[in-house]
């Protein structure tokens, strides 16, 4: 599914005055294709994602999925956020199976779909687990699947991984990469990892720090299926180097050590 | 190396020393009547001041007909009153976190009637309905109610917004959202709510009768203690107390069904091996 912003501002009105949080943004994604949204925290990734999804309302512009100008909550798509936000009372299999009671589709057919699924990540066996008995690794995966079972052609990701441990994180971008080869489909994914927008996406957007606005549109021109050894390429480094150089020079990342720090060294 | 080479001694495994959960009261009960019946030995106190735990065991034996059917009116005041203000607690929590101007106009009110002592009210509503079983219940709902609508209102509210998010992105219907999110999510919540709610009403349904009553237990106390009966009055006491653990023991047995998914639940099980 296409995706077009055109001229797309966003100010938030907050009793302490106004945050200008979106700076004017275009960018058209096309139908397939996985795209990073990178930046620096607070510059506005989660709430251009949100307002794609038709969840918060944009100032200006306009943005349009396919041929729909979106102006509500947009329905044909799969939403992962950082945070699983698993339903507690539901088994792992009934909280896919929300998605398809929701949207009224016929059940059987897509309880197949859900099994085979979780079976893609390594979650066979654990239909019938809640979720507190679920490690934070698996059930962001269940979420990923939540997100996918009834098939959308469009799958935004808010920081999916952001709350895991870097070795859980590896696998899942593995694992996304292998559900993303399934079944291509458009992805956005919001990120502020260098590495992981490189290691998953065809294109990085990078956004300046809040608010935001395009820096750069970057092309990745890696060949999938990807590995965690790539990494270590020439190639991936020169992906990871432009970009950590943008932000060190708008001072989001720092080179030099600090002075504490160098106390500290010396002691 | 081998498996043997490198065997360390066993830490020896020192199991913690515990009892079924329901043990621990009923031994701090038993305690409890023996150093009662105990002092009462010791310092020679006098029947009309303070009953022997077989003196009361033997009013409540020798005044069950006045007891038993007292305690079971009461029962009755005490439900309906529990009944009636877990419906209107429920519905008006919903309104308060549907609509702002609900919240609005009803939230201060509902505060504000906090403030009024019921007993003060108690006697007014005597005037009202005389003495039957309609204040009764009037007052046990009245003190049941708020922490109903409190406890209602913070669990429909505190859904994580993503978990919004994802309901609407699926299309879901305001009544959809309220049945598969809110509802099951404000669950423990309102059976926070519904504990505090019953033990509420067993006061209130006491507070009534004691305004002026016909029947119940309430009435039973009032003259034993007229006649100086101290220890009918302490068996009433006592079937009241009992009455009111079972209570609130048949809420905790449902909400142990209802949410066995939720934390306050779970660290409940972990604690009992
Ligand atoms: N609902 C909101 N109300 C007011 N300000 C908000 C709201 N959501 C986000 N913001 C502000 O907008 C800016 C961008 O936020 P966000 O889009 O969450 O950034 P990012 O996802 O890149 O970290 C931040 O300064 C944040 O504080
Ligand atoms: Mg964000």
């Amino acid at each position: 599914m296409a995706v077009s912003i055109e001229r797309v501002s966003k100010t938030y009105g907050t009793r302490t005055g106004e945050i200008f949080a979106v700076d004017d943004v275009s960018l058209t994604i096309k139908d397939g294709e996985f795209v990073a949204l990178l930046g620096p925290s607070g510059c506005g990734k989660s709430t251009l994602m949100l307002m794609m999804a038709g969840l918060v309302a944009r100032s200006v512009g306009r943005i349009a999925i396919g041929s729909t100008t979106v102006t509500r909550p947009y329905t044909d798509l799969g939403i992962v956020f950082q945070e699983a936000n698993l339903l507690d009372w539901r088994t792992v299999l009934k909280n896919l199976m929300l998605q398809i009671e929701i949207r009224g589709l016929p059940p059987a057919q897509y309880e197949a779909r859900a099994r085979e699924l979780l079976k893609m990540v390594g979650l066979d066996g654990y239909e019938q687990k809640y979720p507190f008995e679920l490690s934070g690794g698996m059930q962001q995966r269940v979420s990923i699947c939540r997100a996918l079972v009834h098939e959308p052609p469009l799958l935004l990701m808010d920081e999916p991984f952001g709350a895991l441990d870097a070795l859980t994180r590896d696998q899942l971008n593995m694992d996304l990469q292998d559900l993303w080869m399934d079944k291509p489909k458009t992805v956005i994914f919001v990120t502020h990892s260098i590495s992981e927008a490189v290691f998953l996406s065809d294109r990085i957007i990078v956004m300046t720090p809040r608010p935001g606005k395009i820096a750069a549109d970057i092309k990745v021109d890696l060949p999938r299926p990807r590995t965690m050894a790539m990494r270590e390429t020439p190639e991936f480094g020169a992906y990871t180097k432009q970009i950590r150089a943008m932000f060190e020079d708008w001072g989001v990342l720092r080179t030099e050590r600090t002075p504490a720090q160098k106390l500290g060294a010396v002691a | 190396m081998t498996a043997e080479a490198v065997s360390v001694p066993a830490q020896p495994v020192r199991r913690k020393f515990t009892l079924p959960n329901w043990a621990y009261p009923t031994i701090a009960v038993i305690l409890l009547v023996v150093i009662w019946d105990v002092s009462i030995r010791i310092f020679d106190v006098k029947a009309f001041i303070l009953p022997t735990p077989q003196q009361v065991g033997y009013a409540l034996w020798r005044d069950w007909n006045q007891l038993g059917p007292g305690m079971l009116y009461t029962i009755y005041e005490i439900l309906a009153g529990f009944a009636i203000a877990v419906v209107v607690g429920i519905s008006l929590a919903i309104a308060i976190v549907s609509s702002h101007i609900m919240e609005k106009t009803v939230y201060p009110i509902l505060v504000g009637s906090q403030v009024i002592p019921k007993v003060a009210i108690a006697p007014l509503f005597v005037m009202w309905f005389g003495f039957g079983i309609t204040p009764k219940i009037l007052v046990a709902f009245l003190i049941a109610f708020f922490p109903m609508v409190i406890s209602t209102a913070i669990g429909l509210r505190s859904v994580e917004i993503p978990k919004l998010y994802l309901a609407r992105s699926m299309g879901a219907s305001t009544l959809q959202v309220f049945f598969k999110i809110r509802l099951p999510h404000a669950l423990p919540s309102i059976f926070a709510g519904l504990k505090l709610a019953i033990t509420a009403a067993v006061i209130g349904a006491i507070v009534g009768e004691f305004i002026g009553a016909d029947q119940g237990i309430g009435r039973v106390l009032l003259i034993a203690n007229g006649n100086l009966k101290t220890d009918t009055l302490f068996a009433g006491i006592v079937l009241l107390s009992i009455t009111g653990v079972v209570l609130f023991l048949i809420v905790e047995v449902l909400e142990r069904v209802a949410v066995r998914w939720h934390v306050s639940q779970r660290v409940k099980y972990d604690t009992a091996h």
